[in-house]
């Protein structure tokens, strides 16, 4: 996969759309400022959340991050490989390590997302 | 090298008993349960002898570091020596009645709360104590209660309590479970509260204020007694968390600060073991005022007949514990005192407070103090400017025989080491640490993979954190460990 | 004094090190018109003498020992092998703090595992942690547990679990956004009314927590009430005070039981009035990340070798702070020590034969009592170590003093706890009753027809 097909959001989350239905993950700079992820709380599929609201966790040895939809819309998939193996998230952020599909519901929830030069950037910044 | 014994399930075999008592007198025909209520066995349970099973525990013993088997500065745990008087004496039969037995046949025990309570009284200026509750936290829990039983009394309960970000985790997560929001306030510069700071945090809906004194940086928060007025001024109270008290008994009455609830841990002060994670005992002073919102049961003493008895209702949060709390450590408390006296008070504070400025004096030259206040009881210094980890060098530590420090806390300073000696180590522990931490630094400076593979000698190695998290086997199974 | 080992002339060399004249100037930051108040008031220091001298008079003002005692409710006299006070008496075990440093505290590490282990055996169920303060406190946590866990506000409670419990219980929620409610008991069977349970379930149900064997000894349908409550999608919640219990009566899981709470006192600890005790805490694997308190998972060192730690750490408040799952820190690690070796040493043919002597006994008592009419046994089926005595011909404080007067403590009057109580005793049995103890019983109160 190409960074340059991804999206990001402020909170470090990664968005890849196809259609109305969104892949979204954590990006490579957030797994390693969690450090090795032991546990991966994933949403019910069919659970509806709005842009913002927290959906899911990733749990570190010493912290608990929440994970904000990045849109609003349905849980249409989760990656169940993460419940067996949530090292995945360290050592594929953007590919096996991806976290949970949802069906958006207003293309303009993209609009404040960031393209991944313009992420590198933010990050350079904070 | 010692090394881990194998789980006492290993040993098991069929055949094998560790215990003898005498056989029942009664046969199986007299059993009044229906059959489907019976258990039919205790699948993989222990089966071993006697031997086996003190040899297994012995080695075991032999794989821990403890107060009596070295020093262990263990910041805000007040890892003092645990005096061998205050076991024997609560290890007495006579003691260890049946919580509910008729109080004319227990007034031993009770006279034991009862004084107890009278001694943490005056030492703390606090008019009236419960001494239920069964830790720190289970403490800060009760008080926050009190505090929300009271303001509701006079109206309602406020919504907000106010804590530093210095304070220990247990504050924030027992105001939450007395139905608090929390809101954190910032220390200064000097690493303690500024009253103009809290005043601006105050409005109607403050409760109260949690404040852990001296603080977790071992800094005496001076501006306590203004900030209780500023309090009590906007109807809000003061709970005090008492866990540093090692720091001034005898020496200042946190009930003369300004202080409207405290709790104190028998167990860090009081010279209770601590018993590898407890039992530990939280008793909480109230002022005047709160009185009647302790828990039950609460033991009276009749002065004329010098007969006690005991309330088990009132008008307060109810109860919070089974019977009267963990009895046992009380005794153990109580000893202590006794065994102070009024000429050696003040003397643990002095001592306590000593050791902590000599070990601060000699690593302040080798380490980053982010706070300089008057140091009390522990100090806190951080791994700022240097090419290793703290946790590195708590490791390294571990090769010298010295329990580490109190590590990554309290938040506010990077790589915390948070460095209490207690007023029960002598001159020569207190030297001998500073060398090892001398040689420590220095082998950061020259050889830090020493420090990274840290520690060597020990029963084992670095262990996986990751690992046990990710893998989560919290149960021995036979087909899995075989 | 001894405690202190700081000479006068250390003292005075770590003065001059830190640059001060006095102690007095250490304090400087405290008010000073508030410092070194006066000590007078205080009792001299006492010798190591003197000491015990002092606490055996103190001791000898209890006259309990001098009794044959069948009190229970929730604290049981069990026999304790030398091996259990001999190997947790040692420094190594009670001097450490909580095991933050895993490299140096194995042996207490390896034991928690082995107690989670074991209470995992006994309860029948997936998963243990290493402690909570007592069976009271715990049954609250469970409480907790059962409503984050299904996300809803409401709880209903056996009305014959132990009253301490119920009240332990009330302070724990009273605050939080939850609702408790009190499920009755059926007054013939002592066991809880199951057609009101039915009733009072609704979808906004947490589960219930109920007790078995419950207050009043009688082991309760652990079965039909999980099943029950998952047909609600809620949770059952089951309190066991006496720990003894489970080495007798079908274990909870096996039961259905969702999360299993309790008092494990009996595993080893003296009656001490009532504290330090043991609280346990059992659950299904799907709660482990919402359980309070410490858990010990195995793991491996650098070298590859077996080793153990706490895990799961996150849940607590030392990172979670006030959204932790509970604010537990210090629990009773020694007594869940001393609860494995006591397990460890009775083992599994031991334990089950002193379960079954505390109902045989107990058993004993009922069939013998039964030629009486002035007293009668309430439930006489299914019962376990503990039974009701109601005294039918006179009142309760003339019975029991009456006993009192020939050196018996016959149990526990029920109306202590509250007036709506029934008006009886709570009668225990354990193996430490040996026949003639329970026909000493049974004489004198036949001395009282």
């Amino acid at each position: 996969m190409s960074l340059e097909d991804l999206k990001f959001s402020k909170d470090h989350e990664w968005v890849k759309v196809e259609g109305d239905t969104v892949t979204v993950g954590i990006s490579d700079h957030a797994q390693k400022e969690l450090g090795d992820v032991v546990y991966v709380e994933l949403p019910p599929i069919g659970d509806t959340f709005a842009k913002g609201e927290a959906c899911s966790n990733i749990e570190s040895v010493k912290a608990v991050n929440d994970i904000y939809a990045p849109v609003s819309g349905e849980i249409v998939d989760i990656n169940s490989a993460l419940e067996d193996n949530p090292e995945l998230i360290n050592q594929s952020p953007y590919e096996e390590g991806w976290m949970f599909k949802m069906k958006m519901e207003d293309e303009g929830d993209l609009d404040d997302l960031m393209d991944a030069d313009i992420y590198e950037e933010y990050l350079q910044g904070a | 090298m010692k090394k881990l014994p194998e789980l006492i399930f290993a040993a098991g075999k069929e055949g094998k008993v560790g215990y003898a008592y005498s056989a029942c007198e009664f046969g199986d025909d007299l059993i009044a349960v229906d059959a489907e209520h019976l258990r039919q066995d205790i699948e993989d349970f222990p089966q071993v002898s006697e031997v086996e099973i003190v040899r297994h525990y012995t080695n075991l013993s032999h794989l821990n570091h403890s107060v009596d088997s070295g020093f262990y500065p263990l910041g805000s745990c007040t890892m003092k020596y645990n005096p061998k008087i205050n076991e024997k004496i609560a290890a007495f039969e006579e003691f260890s009645a049946h919580p509910y037995s008729p109080h004319h046949l227990v007034q031993g025990n009770l006279e034991v709360i009862k004084d107890l309570e009278e001694w943490l009284c005056k030492l703390t200026g606090m008019p009236a104590f419960t001494l239920t509750p069964a830790a720190g936290a289970h403490g800060e829990f009760v008080g926050m209660q009190i505090i929300r039983k009271y303001l509701s009394s006079k109206g309602e309960p406020r919504k907000i309590v106010l804590i530093p970000d210095s304070a220990h985790g247990t504050n924030p997560a027992s105001a939450h479970f007395a139905g608090y929001e929390i809101k954190e306030i910032p220390s200064n510069e000097e690493g303690i509260l500024d009253t103009a700071v809290v005043k601006e945090h105050l409005n109607e809906d403050v409760a109260a204020l949690m404040m852990t004194n001296p603080n977790t940086l071992g800094i005496f928060e001076k501006n306590i007694v203004e900030i209780a007025a500023a309090l009590h001024e906007n109807g809000s109270l003061l709970y005090m968390d008492g866990a540093n008290m090692n720091a001034f008994m005898g020496i200042v009455r946190p009930g003369d600060l300004g202080a409207d609830v405290l709790h104190l841990n028998l167990h860090k002060t009081f010279a209770t073991p601590h018993g590898g994670g407890g039992p530990g005992s939280g008793p909480v002073g109230v002022a005047a005022h709160l009185k009647e919102f302790l828990p039950v049961p609460l033991v009276d003493e009749n002065k004329d007949t010098k007969q006690f008895s005991v309330r088990y209702f009132n008008e307060g949060i109810g109860r919070v514990k089974n019977y009267y709390g963990n009895f046992l450590v009380l005794v153990r408390a109580l000893v202590y005192l006794y065994s102070l006296g009024r000429e050696n008070l003040d003397k643990v504070a002095e001592d306590a407070v000593l050791n902590a400025n000599y070990i601060r004096k000699k690593l302040e030259p080798l380490l980053d103090l982010p706070y300089k206040s008057r140091t009390l009881h522990e100090v806190v210094f951080s791994d700022k400017n240097l090419n290793v980890k703290t946790l590195d060098i708590a490791k390294r530590l571990l090769d010298f025989g010295i329990h580490p420090f109190t590590i990554y806390f309290p938040l506010i300073v990077h790589g915390a080491m948070m460095i209490e000696p207690t007023e029960t180590e002598s001159k020569e522990t207190l030297d001998a640490f500073i060398a090892a931490m001398k040689q420590v630094l220095q082998e950061a400076a020259e050889n830090p993979e020493i420090l990274e593979n840290a520690p060597h000698h020990t029963p084992v190695r670095r262990l996986d954190e990751v690992y046990a998290a990710r893998k989560l086997i919290i149960k021995w199974q036979k087909e899995e460990n075989n | 004094m001894r405690y202190f080992p700081l000479t006068d002339t250390d003292r005075e060399e770590i003065r001059k090190s830190i640059g001060i004249k006095e102690n007095k100037e250490l304090f400087a930051d405290l008010p000073r018109e508030k410092i070194y108040y006066s000590l007078q008031d205080f009792p001299s220091a006492l010798a190591e003498d003197e000491i015990l001298k002092k606490f055996k008079e103190i001791a000898k003002k209890n006259r309990y020992g001098e009794y044959l005692s069948f009190l229970g409710g929730g604290a049981y006299n069990h026999f304790i092998p030398e091996v259990v006070d001999h190997l947790s008496g040692k420094g190594e075990f009670v001097t450490p703090y909580t095991p933050y440093q895993p490299e140096v505290s194995q042996g207490s590490l390896q034991a928690m595992f082995e107690y989670q282990t074991m209470m995992t055996m006994l309860t029948g169920l997936d998963v243990s942690n290493a402690s909570l303060y007592d069976g009271g406190t715990a049954a609250a946590e469970g409480v907790l547990l059962a409503l984050r866990k299904a996300r809803k506000k409401r709880i209903l409670i056996a009305a014959n679990l132990h009253p301490e419990y119920i009240e332990i219980i009330n302070t724990y929620i009273r605050n939080l956004d939850y609702k408790a409610e009190i499920i009755g008991f059926d007054k013939d069977k002592g066991t809880v009314d199951l057609n009101e349970l039915e009733k009072k379930f609704d979808d906004k149900t947490a589960g219930i927590i109920f007790q078995s064997p419950n207050f009043f000894g009688v082991v309760e349908d652990s079965r039909k009430i999980s099943a029950f409550a998952h047909q609600q999608k809620a949770y059952a919640v089951q309190v066991i005070a006496e720990a003894m219990s489970m080495a007798f009566l079908t274990p909870a899981g096996q039961n259905g039981v969702d999360i299993c709470v309790g008092e494990a006192q009996s595993f080893g600890l003296p009656l001490g009035f009532g504290g330090p005790y043991l609280g346990f805490m059992a659950a299904k694997k799907e709660f482990i990340r919402q359980m309070p308190g410490r858990i010990v998972g195995q793991t491996v060192d650098t070298k590859g070798d077996r080793g153990y730690v706490l895990t799961l750490s996150t849940r607590e408040q030392h990172i979670k702070r006030e959204k932790a799952t509970s604010n537990i820190c210090t629990n009773q690690a020694w007594c869940a020590l001393r609860a494995a070796m006591y397990l460890t040493a009775m083992g599994k043919k031991g334990l089950r034969e002193i379960a079954k002597t505390n109902h045989l006994n107990t058993a004993y008592f009922v069939k013998e009592s039964g030629k009486f009419s002035h007293v009668n046994v309430k439930y006489k089926k299914n019962f376990y170590n503990e039974i009701v005595l109601e005294i039918k011909n006179t009142t309760l404080e003339d019975f029991t003093g009456k006993l009192e007067a020939e050196g018996i403590l016959p149990g526990i009057p029920l109306n202590w706890f509250s007036p709506d109580m029934e008006d009886a005793l709570l009668v225990n049995f354990t193996e430490k009753h040996k026949k003639k103890d329970i026909d000493r019983l049974i004489a004198a109160i036949g001395e009282l027809q």
